[in-house]
């Protein structure tokens, strides 16, 4: 071993590398080292332990003295020690109890960092006994403060469940608790444990699947993937299929989205049947696209199979792009991902055509992905390609790597097949292969040809007679043996070569390859039944062979045969037709590709990869017929809004921060939330001192019902991130009829406007029964001005000039930030421009503030500052 | 998800092993080794194998085979990235990813593998994160340690895993704020026997090195942003800022890393650098055959073209070869039947030619095929493509960081049909 002497110069952490005579020895040593009162002995001896671990060597019997140091000061003689413990704890039970008590004083530990690590060594360690002790830390954990704290708890689940499966239910319990968390760095993990405890509890998915949707983009990459998956079965069980007939009508997301529960509409649809998507469905598909773009291979691989099984078809091949990028990735995963792509390239030819030479053999591509792409390129195959395909071919079967132009004359025989046009062009090159120096090569084109031959009953003759003369070279069993079998298939058509070609191998037949030998036998059956004048002894010398052969299986054939077609007083009545049996069309072999009966797995699964089911492989449901109630996923605002606040330090995006908002009954909140939050932000940014501040919204009139004749018109601001597209204001629009009479198309007309102003409208309601309200939403954009908005608001025979001016809250949107700043000031930028507005208070002695705002837009700045300073004033 | 993690090395020893589940015996990978007898090449072995009780998914990175034990339904490419990443990582800390360096740092391999995964499922796995838990060996700190008995374990915590930018630690500090960007094209042919285009695309990388203190919000913006067709970030980028403006706007990572992958969108036709005029033949019944390759320069735009090595596996009949270079020096294994020409620098006036004798195994039929020509070469201060970076602002900090773009051309996979 030449690294014996390198080890012996190193002297620490590779001694445990030497050749295991002294090991004794060398135990004896650690345990004193690990007694010993220094630091750096004990780290040594760690080191070297660890060491031992890694090499697979036994270490267990240092237990005691290696568990004494779980509470040591030094972190990395911790951090090793517990490396030990999660390896040997389960092998020494007794003594890994008394570890246990250090791990729940760190369980109450104020870093949130050792408390999360705590736990997860706690419930790394496999023991049985302690699983009343893990169930209270992982109960304990899930509503800790700290996300991080609240992710390993997710993680404990898992391990949890697995040491003890009767803890099931008060396990899900737990994840129903934590699926409601809205942390970015607790939905990858939850989701997992979700997946291995209980997959099949879908209803807990069901009022936290828009939450997932939106906070997908910034879950960690493996998050991310676990997620989607989850989120692709969770669609299936929960949508109708959008692929059931032509007429598609594809409502993108603006109108519709956030209003499923305008419960009119969706009725209308139903009665005119015709398919829309669910909204939720598209909130789906819009979430994860962006991911298409992630550098993680597994998280591409993962939105493509979503859009795979739940896009409607027209909308699934812009996954192809970034599919085929993942070619340029190492070895490894472009061999899943072309298997991947060659189960799509056989439903769906189109999505991979425009990247046809993407997928062009290179010689120093490995033999598994040569094949896979030859594989793609044949079902991509199609009468306008196919010339080039073929130029390529010939390229591939003089390649040197012989397996691989084997399977590419293969390839060869399944395009002729599949594009009647170019069958002769493919069998005249496959008869020139067949002067091949290679065996391989002739052998495989002998079978193909022999396919090709069977699917086109055309004469061929002159083919037959070539690959007769071919049989005194060729030694490969399968090639002699399909030669052989078309001769006698065909023998009619070539009646002088046949006889001549069973008296040849007569004489060859003991040194034949069984395969051989069974068809020599069949082409004598046939040749004595057509002609049995030249071949009647010779088929009977034959079948005397046989009836001594070695192989049970040809002594069996040739009896079967001889009973057949030699009649005898025996025989009965089966050998009159013993032509019929053996000279019967045949039906034309398919040539179809090996990826064909693999679509029934999810895509990008071990299932699929393998071809046969994994353990724990959950299958994709179907499409059910009708949706279930899409109400389920509808999560009632009071709720949400009191969850949006609690966490506000940790969500990232799009959150309607209250304060900022304009209508007096907020801004009486708001000194107290700004000293409360403070406050809170010290205990780890957490500000559920909000919960009590209510969201109330107020109402404004549009129309008075006494101008509108009946018709009374109020509007609010629903303060939903922008449906309509990022600069546009949503406004909540519920219109009254207080008439007796129907009021019919009330819609929107005449729009005076501000230069670049622009009004989303809602859509026109048809018919508005008397003493019933409707709620529309319709879409503005102010520009960031606090400007009118004037249009007409029109019914069928009647208009009624209308306007809308927003307060200068409602013109903002709130910002992210970090939490240094936000100690300082609040942020929010505005809703057009995007422009940074940013607030500061300023609290000084004697009850005195300052009160700052910076932004570019002076307007709406010194409007804010007018309207913040009283109501401040007032707190 | 991920069970264990065996590390094997090309003579099938298995020199490291960490479970991070109940204990998997070292017997499951005989089933590997009878998959990799299978193969006979080690680029063959298939990635994915399935055992009676286990499924083991492996890589092939320098030498080493990092094989996990997987024991229920999984996504294979989850494991096949967390894979590359853990090897991406161990190059990250020791320079190389090799079988003696892996040895000689066990305990950081151990306490690395301990903190990226967490009972299977990964949980760190930035390299930012992983450096603020557990420091990267230098030889100075080595040696510091063994006198001070210090250690490489962090004792500062991880506040990066908590933050919304997790691949960020907080208080970065440098007194010579530096970004560096290193545009680096590949371009991937196929040239014909003719000497025409089959195919070729450039498939192009941003590697950026930032040195920036505090918390830069940079962001890169381009003169030609259209061309990049398909593109894949770092998930520090802002995808919004992207879709609407084609600006790359993130708050980087500290230190080295990619910001963006992209492909160049295949409608525009991709000029080829260099061309080869070739002829190999090889005659009937007499053992031997011609080889002649001149590699010259073309569409280059006034760069040099340097680097040029040029790689022939020849067919199993060649015995061996006597040739002579104008230029540079070649080598012929007659194991491994590999023809590598390393030619330097290509002068436009005398173009390098290898020609010369092929010596045939006496008897063997004549080469089929003729052997296809693997070229790689490198053009320095040029983005094949086109790709131009219009400028780098940064927001966030005061002070005035340096600022640099390289440009690079490389060959990719470049074959040339003969």
């Amino acid at each position: 071993m030449s690294s014996e002497a390198s080890i012996y110069n190193r002297p620490s952490v590779l001694d445990c590398f030497r050749s295991s005579g002294n090991s004794w020895f060398q135990k004896r040593n650690l345990k004193q080292m690990l007694e010993s009162s220094k630091d750096s002995a004990k780290l040594d001896a760690m080191k070297r332990i660890v060491g031992m671990i890694a090499k697979g060597k036994n270490a267990s019997e240092l237990f005691p003295a290696v568990v004494k140091n779980v509470a040591s000061k030094n972190i990395e003689i911790k951090k090793l020690v517990y490396v030990y413990l999660m390896r040997y704890a389960e092998e020494q039970q007794d003594l890994a109890l008394l570890s246990i008590s250090t791990f729940q004083r760190a369980l109450k530990d104020p870093n949130q960092l050792i408390r999360a690590s705590a736990l997860r060594v706690l419930s790394s360690i496999r023991v049985p006994i302690i699983v009343p002790i893990m169930m209270l830390a992982i109960k304990e954990a899930s509503s800790d403060l700290s996300p991080y704290v609240r992710k390993n708890a997710a993680h404990a689940i898992q391990k949890l469940y697995s040491l003890d499966p009767e803890q099931k239910e008060m396990l899900i319990e737990v994840i129903e608790k934590l699926l409601k968390d809205r942390s970015t760095l607790v939905a990858g993990s939850v989701v997992m444990a979700f997946e291995e405890v209980c997959p099949d509890r879908i209803d807990l998915i069901h009022k936290n699947y828009r939450k997932l949707c939106n906070l997908l983009v910034d879950v960690e990459e493996w998050g991310q993937v676990v997620i989607i998956h989850m989120l692709t079965r969770y669609a299936r069980t929960q949508f109708v299929s959008p692929w059931k007939d032509d007429e598609v009508v594809e409502e993108y997301s603006e109108n519709n989205f956030y209003e499923s529960d305008e419960e009119q509409k969706e009725k209308d649809r139903k009665v005119k049947n015709i398919y829309t998507m669910d909204p939720d469905h598209r909130l789906l598909l819009r979430n994860t696209k962006p991911l298409l773009q992630s550098r993680n291979a597994a998280v591409v691989m993962a939105v493509a199979q979503l859009y795979w099984h739940l896009a409607p078809k027209s909308e699934a091949s812009i996954v192809s792009k970034s599919l085929v990028r993942l070619l340029h990735s190492n070895r490894e995963v472009q061999y899943i991902v072309l298997q991947n792509i060659a189960t799509m390239s056989i439903q769906r030819k189109g999505m991979f055509e425009p990247y046809l030479k993407s997928f062009y053999v290179r010689s120093t591509d490995p033999t598994m992905i040569k094949t896979l792409k030859l594989e793609i390129l044949t079902n991509l195959a199609n009468e306008a390609n196919i010339s080039t395909l073929l130029r390529e071919f010939q390229t591939y079967v003089k390649s040197q790597d012989k397996q691989f132009a084997a399977a590419t004359i293969q390839a060869i025989g399944r395009c002729a097949t599949n594009i009647t046009e170019v069958t002769d062009t493919c069998l005249n090159g496959l008869v020139c292969l067949l002067s091949n120096r290679d065996e391989i090569v002739v052998a495989e084109s002998v079978v193909v040809i022999k396919k090709l031959l069977q699917t086109q009953p055309a004469h061929h003759g002159e083919i037959i007679k070539h690959m007769a003369k071919l049989l005194d070279n060729i030694t490969v069993p399968v090639a002699r043996a399909s030669i052989l079998w078309l001769i006698g298939e065909y023998c009619e058509r070539v009646p002088k070569i046949a006889p001549d070609v069973l008296r040849k191998t007569a004489k060859s037949f003991t040194t034949e390859d069984d395969l051989v030998k069974l068809q020599i036998l069949n082409l004598g059956a046939k040749l004595y039944l057509t002609n049995s004048k030249q071949t009647k002894l010779l088929t009977q010398y034959v079948l005397n062979l046989g009836k001594y052969d070695q192989s049970y299986d040809i002594r069996d054939r040739t009896r079967f045969i001889r009973q057949l077609i030699v009649p005898n007083e025996k025989s009965g009545a089966l050998s009159k037709y013993a032509k019929k049996i053996f000279l019967a069309q045949k039906p034309a072999p398919l040539l179809e590709s090996p990826f064909k009966d693999r679509d029934h797995f999810q895509l990008g699964t071990l299932s699929h990869t393998l071809n046969s089911r994994a353990t724990g492989y959950l299958e994709l449901s179907n499409w059910p017929e009708v949706a279930p109630d899409p109400s389920v996923r509808n999560v009632d605002v009071a709720e949400s809004t009191k969850e949006w606040t609690g966490i506000l330090g940790m969500t990232k995006k799009e959150k309607p921060t209250e304060k900022f908002y304009s209508e007096s009954e907020e801004e009486e909140d708001e000194s107290t939330n700004t000293s409360s939050s403070s406050r809170c932000l010290e205990s780890n940014l957490h500000l559920h001192c909000l919960e009590n501040c209510i969201f109330r919204t107020k109402t404004h009139e549009l129309l008075h019902r006494m101008s509108g004749k009946g018709l009374a018109a109020h509007y609010h601001f629903s303060r939903q991130p922008g449906i309509f597209g990022d600069h546009m204001v949503s406004v909540q629009v519920t219109v009254t009829n207080t008439t007796d009479q129907k009021i019919e198309n009330i819609h929107i007309k005449e729009k005076k406007l501000p230069p670049g102003m622009r009004v989303h409208e809602f859509n026109p309601i048809e018919c508005l029964e008397p003493a019933e309200s409707i709620t529309v939403s319709m879409g503005i954009d102010f520009c960031d001005s606090t400007q009118m908005a004037s249009f007409q608001l029109c019914t069928k025979d009647d208009h009624f000039n209308v306007n809308i001016q927003p307060p200068v809250g409602e013109l903002l949107l709130p910002v992210t930030m970090s939490e240094k700043d936000f100690k300082k000031e609040f942020a929010a930028k505005t809703v057009h421009s995007g422009s940074l507005m940013l607030v500061t208070v300023e609290l000084k002695e004697s009850s005195t503030a300052q009160l700052v705002i910076n932004t570019e837009k002076t307007v709406i700045g010194s409007v804010l500052l007018r309207e913040l300073k009283p109501v401040l004033s007032q707190g | 998800m991920i069970h264990s993690l065996f590390l094997i090395n090309c003579s099938g020893d298995i020199f490291l092993e960490k479970h991070w589940k109940s204990v998997v015996s070292q017997s499951v990978c005989d089933y590997f080794f009878e998959a990799q007898e299978k193969a006979i090449d080690v680029e063959n072995v298939p990635p994915v194998i399935s055992t009676p009780h286990h499924y083991l998914i492996s890589i092939y990175r320098d030498k080493i085979f990092f094989v996990s034990v997987i024991q229920t339904e999984v996504p294979p490419l989850f494991v096949i990235e967390f894979l590359h990443r853990v090897a991406d990582t161990f190059q990250d800390y020791f320079g190389e990813c090799s079988e003696t360096a892996i040895k000689d740092n066990v305990v950081i391999v151990y306490e690395l593998l301990e903190e990226m995964l967490d009972n299977g499922f990964p949980l760190a796995t930035e390299s930012n994160i992983l450096k603020e838990l557990i420091k990267p060996p230098t030889i100075l700190r080595s040696v510091v340690n063994s006198i001070t008995g210090s250690s490489n374990v962090g004792d500062t915590l991880p506040t990066g895993q908590l933050s919304n930018i997790p691949w960020r630690r907080a208080g970065v500090k440098y007194t010579n704020n530096e970004a560096y960007f290193d545009v680096v094209e590949e371009i991937d042919a196929i040239i014909d026997k003719s000497g025409s285009t089959v195919f070729a695309e450039i498939q192009g990388v941003i590697d950026s090195c930032i040195k920036l203190s505090g918390m830069p919000d940079l962001s890169l913006s381009f003169m030609n942003p259209r061309l990049l067709d398909d593109v894949s970030f770092h998930p520090c980028i802002r995808f919004k800022r992207w879709e609407s403006e084609r600006v790359l706007s993130f708050i980087p990572p500290d230190g080295n890393f990619r910001l963006i992958s992209y492909r160049v969108s295949s409608q525009n036709l991709v000029a080829i650098p260099v061309y080869v005029k070739h002829m190999i033949s090889f005659k009937e019944n007499s053992s031997s055959g011609r080889f002649d390759v001149t590699i010259g320069p073309k569409q280059n735009m006034g760069k040099t073209v340097e680097g040029v090595v040029m790689t022939v596996h020849m067919p199993k009949a060649v015995l061996n070869m006597n040739l002579t270079a104008t230029q540079g020096s070649y080598t012929f294994d007659p194991v491994t039947k590999v023809l590598t020409w390393d030619v330097g620098k290509i002068t436009p006036q005398k173009l390098p030619n290898l020609k010369g004798i092929v010596n045939l195994q006496s008897g063997a039929p004549k080469p089929e095929e003729n052997p296809s020509l693997n070229i790689q070469f490198k053009i320095q201060q040029l983005a094949i493509s086109g790709l131009k970076v219009n400028r780098l602002d940064m927001y966030g900090e005061k002070y005035k960081p340096f600022k640099g773009v390289k440009y690079i051309t490389k060959a990719g996979k470049f074959q040339v049909r003969t």
